[in-house]
């Protein structure tokens, strides 16, 4: 049973980031910064003269994107594959991830106004900030691979999302699928 | 495991006492966060606090002060009601009533309606045994004031029997994640009044207060990679501090609030930088080719601790504001990160993981000892109040989210639990004036 439910969720996991990659949408996409007061609640302590603080500006934050028409997006095209994945503590990336790698520093050598992001993660194990460093050297690594088949810096930019986006773990099946490099384009 | 099963009984019984003591709290639909309580400091204050006079439409002043007092773990709030002297005014104490149920203060006060709507708050903390009037205060506020007004009370008493700042009137910030929303909150110490700064649908970390109390600095995720932003809680303006190429991220404030320590990375490895708090005057400080982040300033200014893995494994290290000569700080263990001063900049709050098991930990930067404070498994992100008393961190119940504080000695502990969501990244801020 127990074993059952990680099954689904492992292959839950999957599919999720199967999705994901197909739905990286294009385009640009400016973020979209709504402000709003919600505490109109104006404070008049006649026995405190200091700044009060206590009625807080409310800021919404909603980013939006959009889906083109593009081989990056293609099911069938390997540009349309953007997650490395790695062992646990490494950021070396495997061979069985050559053939995408190579595929995308294909299309940045052929598309040299193209720009893309790696963005490392990591498993929920550990603090924020200091994942979010670990997660860096996987998408250096990244940058790395693409470096040295004649990809130059100004096309790729390296980030990290550290556990931000891991799913919760109980066994080292579910903890993998949060170890990886995702490749997202320029205004996706 | 049968013990454990004790231990939360116990703590739930402890809370069930507190909450029918007060007769409040749990079910108050302004409270985001649900506070338990246990243990206790050996020498406690006995305090008796009489019910203020005021109408009963609203919280009673006396519940919220004896509510912050006893969450303090250093006073016993003894039961007033039965007592026959229910006194509002000096001039009604009988003294020999409340020198029987061997308290030494007592507190009495009132609201008064004022013609323009507002109210007039009057208090006095008066000493048992000697008869005499230790505080006298009185404030003018509107009706919406009356809980922080209460905490500056509680504030008050707690500066004139223990002999430093209270904390109660101070804020905490967190942040919380419902539903795949991400909001950075700021709410009062006791849980009450949370208020929305900033939400959106990417990750937001890492809020650092300015020491005035009146900006946040933190991380939002919502340009598809961490940028820092720093915001005013009055006019909600929020500034890019940090936009460079790479990761921006782990800010934290100069004890003079002029500038920031950040992390970035351009292409490369975390490194610490400093800048201005208007984003200008970058300057990188550590120059490695490990990972160094996570940094925070000593409170006189001149050091930053960080995290660094420069030994193959993370431990905390400094370095001067300016750069140069790093040293290293922490021995113990194979994995300590997220270093924070107490205020005094005496001893040093941080996460040591010892058998995967990640805990509050708190060195003594004098003696060199180290004590561990936490009982989690996932505790994270440590947090002092102002006044140094008390570790507020995140931890894991359930599989959620939820925050938690420990005294600094270890011996009083509160779980703070947000009903909504996921709750994490605890950030107090400063004194309130």
């Amino acid at each position: 049973m127990n074993k059952l439910n990680k099954g689904l969720i492992s292959s839950l996991a999957v599919a999720m980031l199967l999705v994901a990659c197909k739905s990286t949408p294009m385009k640009d996409a400016p973020a979209k910064v709504e402000e709003k007061s919600t505490n109109s609640q104006t404070t008049n302590n006649t026995t405190n003269n200091h700044a009060d603080t206590s009625g807080v500006k409310e800021v919404v934050v909603d980013s939006n994107t959009n889906n083109s028409n593009s081989p990056l997006h293609d099911p069938n095209n390997i540009l349309s594959k953007r997650v490395i994945y790695f062992d646990y503590d490494q950021d070396v990336v495997k061979d069985e991830f050559r053939p995408l790698v190579e595929a995308h520093a294909k299309y940045l050598l052929a598309n040299p106004q193209a720009k893309l992001i790696v963005q490392g993660n990591t498993d929920e194990r550990g603090t924020r900030e200091y994942n979010l460093s670990l997660g860096q050297r996987r998408s250096v690594a990244v940058k790395k691979a693409l470096n040295l088949l004649g990809v130059q810096d100004k096309q790729i930019e390296t980030v990290s999302y550290g556990k931000e986006k891991a799913n919760t773990c109980s066994d080292e099946n579910c903890y993998q699928l949060n170890r990886h490099a995702d490749i997202v384009y320029e205004n996706e | 495991m049968h013990k454990l099963i004790m231990n939360k009984l116990h703590s739930l019984f402890l809370f069930l006492v507190l909450a029918l003591t007060l007769g409040t709290i749990s079910l108050d639909s302004q409270a985001a966060l649900t506070i338990e309580i246990s243990g206790g400091s050996a020498q406690q204050v006995p305090i008796a606090i009489v019910p203020f006079a005021q109408t009963k439409l609203t919280d009673n002043m006396g519940a919220i002060i004896s509510a912050d007092l006893r969450r303090s773990g250093l006073f016993r709030v003894l039961e007033t009601r039965g007592v026959d002297n229910q006194p509002t005014d000096v001039a009604q104490i009988k003294y020999s009533e409340w020198s029987a149920i061997q308290t030494q203060a007592l507190t009495i006060g009132k609201v008064e309606p004022l013609a323009n709507g507002n109210l007039k708050v009057t208090f006095n903390l008066m000493d048992v045994l000697k008869q005499n009037q230790l505080l006298n205060m009185d404030y003018t506020i509107t009706p919406g004031q009356l809980r922080i007004t209460a905490h500056k009370i509680a504030d008050a008493i707690y500066q004139k029997l223990i002999g430093e700042p209270g904390i109660f009137a101070s804020r905490i910030a967190y942040i919380t994640k419902a539903s795949k929303r991400y909001s950075l909150q700021v709410a009062d110490a006791d849980g009450f009044n949370p208020q929305t700064v900033v939400s959106s649908n990417e990750p937001l970390i890492s809020p650092a207060w300015s020491p005035d109390g009146t900006k946040l600095a933190y991380v939002s995720f919502e340009k598809k990679k961490p940028i820092i932003f720093v915001q005013s809680l009055v006019s909600g303006s929020r500034t890019v501090i940090a936009n460079f190429k790479g990761n921006n991220s782990a800010p934290s404030w100069s004890p003079d609030g002029s500038k920031l320590a950040i992390v970035l990375t351009y292409g490369a490895n975390s490194q610490v930088y400093t800048i201005n708090a208007d984003g200008t005057g970058l300057n990188q400080v550590t120059k490695s080719s490990a990972i160094d982040t996570e940094p925070v300033w000593s409170p006189n200014g001149k050091w930053l601790y960080f995290t660094s893995d420069r030994g193959g494994k993370p431990q905390i290290y400094k370095v001067s504001v300016i750069g140069g000569e790093v040293s290293r700080v922490t021995f113990e263990g194979s994995y300590n990160v997220s270093p924070r001063f107490s205020p005094d900049g005496k001893s040093l709050a941080y996460i040591t993981n010892e058998g995967g098991r990640f805990r509050v930990a708190v060195k003594d930067l004098v003696s060199g000892q180290v004590q561990i404070l936490s009982e989690g498994v996932q505790d994270e992100s440590p947090s002092f109040a102002p006044n140094g008393r008390v570790i507020l961190y995140a931890t894991k119940v359930g599989g959620k989210g939820a925050l938690a504080a420990v005294s600094s000695d270890g011996r009083v502990r509160q779980r703070l639990s947000d009903a909504g969501g996921d709750a994490r990244e605890p950030a107090w801020g400063p004194l309130s004036n």
